[in-house]
């Protein structure tokens, strides 16, 4: 095993060499650039045609110009940044309380085979819950203000961060903790010192799946009885026919998620550095 | 911490007080202050098979030994009992002073610098200096804020003894750490554990399956086999050592009878 390690590593040190493959990766860069936009762009341009042709009505789905127009408006009404900051203050909340409960239940979990037994067969059963299914019995118990909105967020959020990082915690080299054994660590110095550094990798993918879902959840628990927020603003606009600003507050949400996922891609770069592949950039 | 030694049975103290050898009064002089380590009846068994088979050793004090079997033989069981990694084993096991162990595999914390994998643990003053100093006796002066999957291989064994070494054991354990290495690497890596050994003086138990590394390093060789040590002789020869010295030729020849292997040529 050690054997394929040390290959491992000649060929890693043979490829921070100068090699034709680099070179051609950049030769491809900037064409790669343009012509991934071709498609979309055209797609646009269709849309725009069919639109002001009359082909394709606005109760249905309104022209990328107006679309355009309208984000524009809700700008410099304050409905959108608003709307935002509403939202963006649940999913904060939420995905707060989820992380603090998720990564909390792991560490009991993964630390200790006593906590296993008392936290990973509550969470394994509750994980098998549709958690949407638990609107109603939410709506029930906490009413229809932003509790039941910001709870939701949490529970959807908690799941993949303590699935994650408890399996990143069970998943530490074996090897490392003899090596800490035999340098004679204490347990509290062996968890932070080999224990949750081994665990970060698999707990940042937690986080990445758990901010996507956290803004799934989100919109799911807008759609019910909201009187602010992104959610609201596309619900009110479905009463009015306003197929522009429906689009345009799903825009906003998918640019929120891009947002985040590339938030935790520059957090995995900084807390991640000593491995091979961010080594290798 | 003193030799956190696991399951000593009735009689044996383990753990004792971690006192230089210099600064003992020399007529203390009694059999276990020549000792670094005594194991008295080792027996560790893997459900119905015993691969320890009370076994009895004495490691002097600054001595160089190294251990050859076939695999399977129960070295590794036995540095990882010294190691104090096997909960499990019964007997008697007595090391005095600390130990440090060099793997196989370098065992680097990949997550940690260089430097953090030596201070690691380290509870002496001014840690970072000492950690500093130790890398630069095996060369690696300016690796020292490298991320471990950056080394080579040499460099990442290299690095894994000095963090042994700068815990200055009274016991080092070597488990093959030679065995990964391309044999340029290693003469260079044999030399720096010589000089090492010279410079600090710790007892060195050397697990390999190369007899001619045995013969190049050692003052006493031991061979495992049946649960206990069958063979034992010990190196007279100066070092440096040479391969072609008379002496190591006929070594050489019993070792490989002892081991179950047919010597070379016309039989």
């Amino acid at each position: 095993m050690s054997v394929v390690e040390l290959q491992g590593e000649l060929g890693g040190a043979v490829r921070a060499g100068p090699r034709p493959r680099p070179r051609s990766a950049t030769a491809r860069g900037p064409r790669r650039g343009w012509h991934r936009w071709v498609s979309p762009l055209v797609v646009v341009l269709l849309w725009q045609v069919a639109s002001a042709s009359g082909l394709l009505p606005a109760r249905l789905l309104a022209a990328p110009s107006q679309i355009a127009a309208t984000a524009l408006d809700l700008v410099r009404s304050g409905t959108l940044p608003t709307a935002i900051a509403v939202s963006l203050e649940r999913v904060l909340l939420g995905f707060a309380a989820g992380a603090v409960a998720g990564v909390g239940l792991a560490l009991v979990a993964g630390l200790s085979r006593t906590g296993e037994n008392a936290v990973d067969p509550i969470m394994q059963m509750l994980r098998a819950l549709p958690f949407f299914g638990l609107i109603p019995l939410f709506i029930l118990w906490f009413g229809i203000g932003e509790t039941p909105k910001v709870l939701l967020v949490a529970l959807a959020v908690s799941f993949p961060l303590y699935l994650n990082t408890f399996a990143g915690i069970r998943g530490v080299d074996g090897k490392l903790a003899e090596v800490a054994r035999t340098l004679r660590l204490g347990r509290a110095a062996l968890v932070r010192h080999i224990v949750l550094p081994g665990a970060l990798p698999q707990t940042l993918v937690g986080l990445r799946q758990s901010l996507g879902v956290a803004w799934l959840a989100l919109i799911v628990a807008e759609q019910v009885n909201a009187d602010a927020g992104l959610g609201y603003m596309i619900n009110d606009a479905r009463e009015f026919l306003r197929t522009d600003v429906i689009v345009v507050g799903l825009l906003v949400y998918s640019a929120l998620g891009l947002l985040t996922d590339a938030l935790v891609r520059l957090l995995e770069r900084r807390a991640l550095t000593w491995r091979r592949e961010f080594l290798s950039r | 911490m003193a030799a956190r030694v696991p399951v000593p049975v009735s009689g044996t103290v383990s753990g004792t007080v971690n006192v230089p050898a210099s600064a003992q009064a020399p007529d203390a002089v009694r059999p276990a202050a020549t000792a670094q380590a005594t194991v008295r009846g080792l027996t560790r068994r893997f459900g119905d098979r015993t691969v320890l088979d009370g076994l009895d050793l004495t490691i002097g004090r600054g001595e160089f030994v190294a251990l050859l079997g076939r695999s399977g033989s129960g070295k590794s069981t036995l540095l990882r009992a010294l190691a104090g990694l096997d909960e499990e084993v019964e007997g008697g096991l007595e090391v005095d002073g600390s130990v440090a162990v060099a793997f196989q595999e370098p065992r680097l914390v990949p997550w940690k610098r260089v430097r953090d994998n030596l201070t690691l643990g380290l509870t002496a003053p001014d840690p970072v200096s000492r950690a500093e100093a130790a890398l630069a006796e095996v060369g690696l002066a300016d690796r020292a804020g490298a991320w471990p999957l950056t080394l080579s291989g040499g460099e990442a064994q290299r690095a894994s003894l000095a963090r042994a070494l700068v815990r200055e054991p009274g016991l080092l354990l070597l488990d093959e750490p030679f065995s990964a290495l391309d044999a340029l690497t290693r003469i260079t890596v044999h030399r720096l554990v010589l000089d090492l050994w010279a410079a600090h003086g710790p007892a060195v138990l050397l697990v390999t399956h190369d007899v001619d590394e045995a013969l190049l390093l050692a003052d006493r060789i031991l061979v495992l086999d049946g649960g206990r040590v069958a063979h034992e002789w010990t190196v007279a020869a100066p070092r440096p050592r040479h391969r072609d010295h008379p002496d190591l030729l006929t070594l050489r020849a019993a070792l490989l009878s002892a081991l179950g292997v047919t010597p070379e040529g016309p039989a």
